[in-house]
């Protein structure tokens, strides 16, 4: 088949930018909602799992006798923050102050970054403690979903970086769709933020 | 690419081999990327079982001219070592569901499909589409290279129960992350698909006015988008117990060859089964759903009739998508769960089956009365219909809790499930190939090796899959290295292994002539027009073969997509994107 080399004509994929009118969305948002919806399901299986688990299970430790609140609080605090660091960032990219966005996604990264450094430290401790995925299922469970969440933070902070580094470059042409950009990015790390805030009191507090 | 993705140009004059066919991220590109791997993905697994018919109808002997190839890890002297048969079944199941009919019933056709007929000029994300394609690939590859990794591929079955496959060799580690590849690729197209359909539809092409291709592939999008992360996090789960050691799907007291497992126990077997067919129930309807969509557009094409029950069928197909997430646990009747929790999937189980005979009736009803054309894809179309009939039905006597007691694990469930995929999905599919090959290529196959095809293969499915169920109501079990030979009260209808065995490998032979017809009509098929079919949908309304960006004009839809011998029309037809009727 010769698709690509056939015709000479130039096509414009709609609605990558503006919104299209039935459904109110660019398409990027409209992927993104899609993909959080199955990451949810993801989510969602496992704290089903969990649950499941714990109910049939005959001695489950209870969270706060073996993990450590504060560092997990601190956490908590650290990750909200960053979730209000990017909307200020995409604000910033709104009312045109280039400089403000670097400003604000970069803390977004740092918080990111603190948070992934704090989290090596509670599992330094756990494993100085003996305490590894298969001493329980306790410990199973919390490894696999602070792992699999910690695993979405790293993802996250790839895509920031592009977008805070080279990925920036598109802002002087086209302003509109880096914002959106920001925005889809934003919004998958208030979902990543959104597990965690389940999770802690979840794992740390019941 | 190199320049601003937004605005994609058609002329590649640099771009060389790589750019033009191995990472061109045109949907028809990838589409036939997609169709070509799942066709030998398909083959392949189809080699497998096979293997496994020599040894069901005749265990124990070694097999001729080919069984030395594979060495004395898998067959000593051509013989088959029972742990390899159990590396074939597994491995069958996957590939055929997996990298088979799902990457070619939803990554080609609804690649190639969509955007044509919908008039949109390409995906809504382009590279993203590419992408699913090549983590199709990785996890393609990955499990191919798991037969040759210590103590071969899995052989726990495609349903990898635990804690079986927790304590299997090597081979079940990669085929998890074989899984979570595929797994990543049908996610990353469900989103590419259902943001296509929502956001670049044509002007005037409401919902209602889709073709049912359309609508089941949106339906199969969300159901793949919602009932696949279940499974990876079980993937995820069934992973840390074999390399982390944890116990989520191990019990407490577990004892393997005589030795108790040194693991922390207290892990729930059957939450296992439960995410697993959280996933697999929906995803039997991901088989059968786009399936029904080929079926439906070929019917419509040729009996030169709107399809009956359009409405009907699309709020089928809807509720068919919607109830398939609350029956799984019909799998699991006999698992011990509670006589409460079989009585509601049994409930459930028999509600949905009324949205799938809707859909078949409406097909029948279809046929009636119109002046059919018996072209080759009609025929596959025309056969598709009494053998997904077959299946379904065959279906509810085992979606009753009391009836399953006797038939589960029987071939009786191999039989029902074959009819639906093989000469239901599968023949679906060929169809389709016949049917869409003009436009892909602009030349027509050839009749008289289609019909050398069809035949046969009809024939033969049904000497296949009929005995099964004969077998499975006598008592066989399924996933017997021997077949039932060692089995007393399998003795009576033992006899029919060496009948499907030779039904399956004649089978083999009459798809030679599909393979020949696709390259000899490559370059030597009879030339056709752009709508050889005298076609109302929209991927006949351009050039053949479509160009990069699809549509020369800027498609407009004046009209639903069935309107075959509109009255007073002097044409049989009018197409979507025609203004008047003529
Ligand atoms: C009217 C519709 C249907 C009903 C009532 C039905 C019911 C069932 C039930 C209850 C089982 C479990 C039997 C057992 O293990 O004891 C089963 C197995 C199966 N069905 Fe269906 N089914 C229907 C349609 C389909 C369709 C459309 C497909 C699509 C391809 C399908 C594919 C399968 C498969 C693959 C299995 C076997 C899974 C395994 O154990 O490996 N079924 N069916
Ligand atoms: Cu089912």
């Amino acid at each position: 088949m010769s698709s690509g080399t056939s015709s000479s004509s130039i096509y414009v994929l709609p609605h990558t930018v503006e919104p299209n009118p039935e459904t109110g969305l660019f398409n990027a948002k409209l992927g993104i909602w899609l993909f959080l919806a199955s990451e949810v399901m993801l989510f969602g299986a496992l704290f089903s799992s969990y649950i499941l688990l714990r109910v049939s299970s005959v001695n489950w430790p209870l969270g706060s006798t073996i993990l450590n609140i504060p560092l997990g609080t601190l956490n908590t605090m650290v990750l909200i923050s960053s979730s209000v660091t990017m909307v200020m960032a995409w604000a910033s990219l709104k009312m045109k102050d280039f400089g403000k966005f670097k400003l604000y996604l970069g803390l977004t990264l740092l918080c990111a970054f603190i948070f992934l450094i704090v989290k090596y430290f509670e599992y330094s401790a756990k494993f100085h403690h003996h305490l590894f995925p298969e001493t329980s299922t306790y410990m199973a469970i919390y490894f696999t979903l602070t792992g699999l969440h910690g695993i979405h933070v790293i993802g996250g902070i790839i895509v920031n970086s592009y977008l805070w580094g080279p990925g920036s470059k598109m802002w002087l042409d086209q302003p509109e769709r880096f914002t959106n950009r920001i925005e889809i990015a934003g919004l998958y790390w208030h979902f990543v933020d959104l597990v965690w805030i389940f999770l802690f009191p979840v794992l740390y507090l019941l | 690419m190199a320049h601003d993705s937004n605005h994609q140009d058609s002329h590649h004059p640099k771009h060389g081999f790589w750019r033009t066919y191995v990472f061109n991220t045109d949907h028809k590109m990838i589409a036939l990327w997609y169709g070509i791997t799942a066709l030998c993905f398909l083959l392949f697994g189809f080699g497998l079982v096979m293997l496994m018919r020599w040894q069901l109808a005749y265990p124990e002997q070694p097999l001729p001219l080919i069984g030395k190839w594979f060495g004395p890890t898998r067959m000593p002297d051509g013989v088959m070592l029972p742990e390899f048969y159990n590396q074939l079944g597994a491995m069958h199941g996957t590939i055929m569901v997996f990298m088979g009919i799902v990457p070619l019933a939803v990554g080609a056709y609804g690649n190639f499909l969509i955007p044509l007929m919908i008039g949109a000029p390409d995906m809504a994300f382009p590279k993203i589409n590419l992408a699913s394609y090549w983590a199709f690939f990785i996890g393609g590859v990955v499990m191919l290279a798991s037969f040759f990794v210590p103590g071969g591929a899995a052989s726990s079955g495609w349903t990898s129960y635990t804690p079986l496959a927790v304590i299997a060799t090597t081979g079940q580690t990669m085929w998890i992350i074989g899984m979570i590849f595929l797994i990543t690729s049908s996610l990353l197209g469900a989103v590419n698909f259902i943001a296509t359909i929502f956001q670049m539809r044509a002007p005037g092409l409401s919902f209602m006015k889709l073709p049912f291709f359309i609508w089941a592939q949106l339906v199969t999008a969300f159901l793949l988008l919602l009932a696949f992360p279940p499974l990876e996090a079980a993937g995820v789960m069934q992973l840390m117990d074999r390399v982390a050691h944890t116990s989520f799907f191990m019990p407490s007291g577990l004892v393997v060859s005589g030795e108790h497992l040194k693991i922390s126990g207290g892990g729930s077997v059957l939450l296992w089964q439960h995410l697993f067919w959280f996933l697999a129930h929906p995803e039997v309807y991901v088989l059968i759903l786009p399936a029904m969509g080929i079926i439906s557009e070929i019917i419509a094409n040729n009996t030169r009739k709107p399809l009956w029950g359009y409405k009907g069928m699309v709020y089928s197909i809807v509720i068919l998508g919607l109830l398939s997430f609350i029956v799984w646990a019909h799998h699991m009747f006999i698992t011990g769960m509670g006589t409460t929790i079989s009585a509601f999937f049994q409930a459930t189980t028999m509600i949905i089956s009324i949205p799938s005979v809707v859909i078949l009736t409406a097909l029948f009803i279809s046929l009636w009365g119109g002046s059919i054309r018996f072209n080759i894809p009609m025929l596959f179309a025309l056969a598709f219909l009494p053998m997904f009939g077959i299946g379904g039905l065959t279906g509810l006597p085992l979606g009753l809790s009391s009836p399953d007691i006797q038939l589960h694990d029987t071939y009786y469930v191999i039989g029902h499930f074959h009819y639906i995929v093989a000469p239901g999905t599968i023949f679906a599919l060929f169809a389709g190939i016949y049917y869409w090959f003009p436009k892909i290529t602009g030349r027509k196959m050839n009749d008289l090796l289609g019909h050398l095809h069809f035949w046969p293969s009809l024939i033969c499915m049904n000497l296949v899959f009929m005995p099964m169920m004969i077998q499975g109501l006598a008592g066989v079990s399924r996933r017997l290295y021997d077949g039932g030979a060692s089995y007393a009260h399998a003795q009576g209808v033992l006899h029919l292994n060496v009948l499907m065995s030779h039904a399956a490998w004649v089978m083999a032979v009459f798809q030679i002539p599909f393979i020949i017809n696709i390259f000899w009509s490559l370059y030597k098929g009879q030339k056709a027009s752009d709508n050889p079919w005298e076609s109302t949908t929209m991927e006949w309304a351009t050039a053949t073969p479509p160009p990069h960006g699809n549509f020369a004009f800027d498609p407009k839809v004046y009209r639903g997509p069935y309107e075959y011998s509109v009255p007073g029309a002097t044409q049989d037809y009018t197409p979507q994107c025609q203004e008047k009727v003529i």
